[in-house]
């Protein structure tokens, strides 16, 4: 079976999910997801799905419960990407949706992480004078 | 007058299914928001013939008067022993799941409904005509 690739970045996971995918890539994407988490002690996941023109309620279901595990596990999820006419999708399909970040892409998803302790800083204050 | 079909057998049709649908949405000439909410109800119906009937077949039709799309979706399986109470919000058989995918697809497109009788299999016939 095919695997999406995880990269780790700092203490940052990225994820960009640049094909459709069956349900059974998607479980196995989440799982691997929070095993990385847990041996690498990554405190941010990056998750991009701008390539994606469909999520429907099992991908969205499974970005969801993939959020509120990894805060289980200490690390923090942004999706980044979501295309308007998905947007609209979700919204129209009923989704609750609550308990998931986004950003509208990479840049700015990387922007949320940054300003988190711990994820590209050592978590400590560093006073300047 | 475009026409398609596809046989659900195991998850990548579901892929399939979707895609086929959205092709033939463009060459009608449907915008991204309607391709998309009618990619996404076909992913959900599809998705329901796999996990509980099994198999079937989602045929895909041009329609005329009043010009738009038509996604039948066909099955032997159990079927549904009250359409009605399944088409309500938050209705599953399943634990864990949200119960969108009968309620939830019915919200994407204009029209759509169900003939199903337990122990005889289900139809599904969803519309989306064009604005």
């Amino acid at each position: 079976m095919d695997r999406i690739p995880i990269l780790k970045l700092k203490n940052c996971l990225l994820i960009s999910i640049q094909t459709d995918l069956h349900d059974l890539i998607i479980t196995a994407l989440q799982e691997d997801i929070l095993t990385e988490i847990a041996r690498t002690g990554a405190r941010g996941v990056l998750i991009d799905i701008s390539a994606l023109d469909i999520v429907d309620s099992f991908m969205a279901r499974t970005l969801r419960d993939c959020s509120v595990m990894a805060t289980l596990l200490g690390a923090k999820v942004i999706i980044t990407g979501i295309q308007p006419a998905v947007a609209i999708t979700l919204v129209d399909l009923g989704l609750d949706l609550s308990g998931i970040t986004t950003a509208c892409d990479i840049d700015s998803g990387f922007d949320m992480l940054e300003s988190m302790p711990g994820v590209f800083n050592s978590g400590r204050i560093v006073r300047r004078y | 007058m475009l026409a398609q079909s596809v046989k659900i057998e195991d998850e990548s049709d579901i892929l399939t299914s979707r895609r086929m649908v959205r092709e033939i949405a463009i060459k009608i000439g449907f915008g991204i928001v309607d391709q998309t909410k009618l990619a996404t109800a076909t992913s959900e119906l599809a998705r329901n013939i796999y996990r509980y009937a099994d198999n079937g077949v989602v045929y895909i039709e041009q329609i005329v008067r009043p010009p738009g799309i038509k996604v039948i979706f066909q099955d032997n399986g159990p079927g549904i022993d009250d359409p009605e109470e399944a088409m309500k919000e938050g209705f599953s058989t399943t634990p864990g799941s949200l119960g969108l995918g009968l309620s939830g697809a019915k919200r994407l497109v204009d029209d759509m409904t169900i003939e199903s009788e337990a122990g005889k299999g289900t139809k599904i016939e969803i519309f989306k005509y064009l604005p």
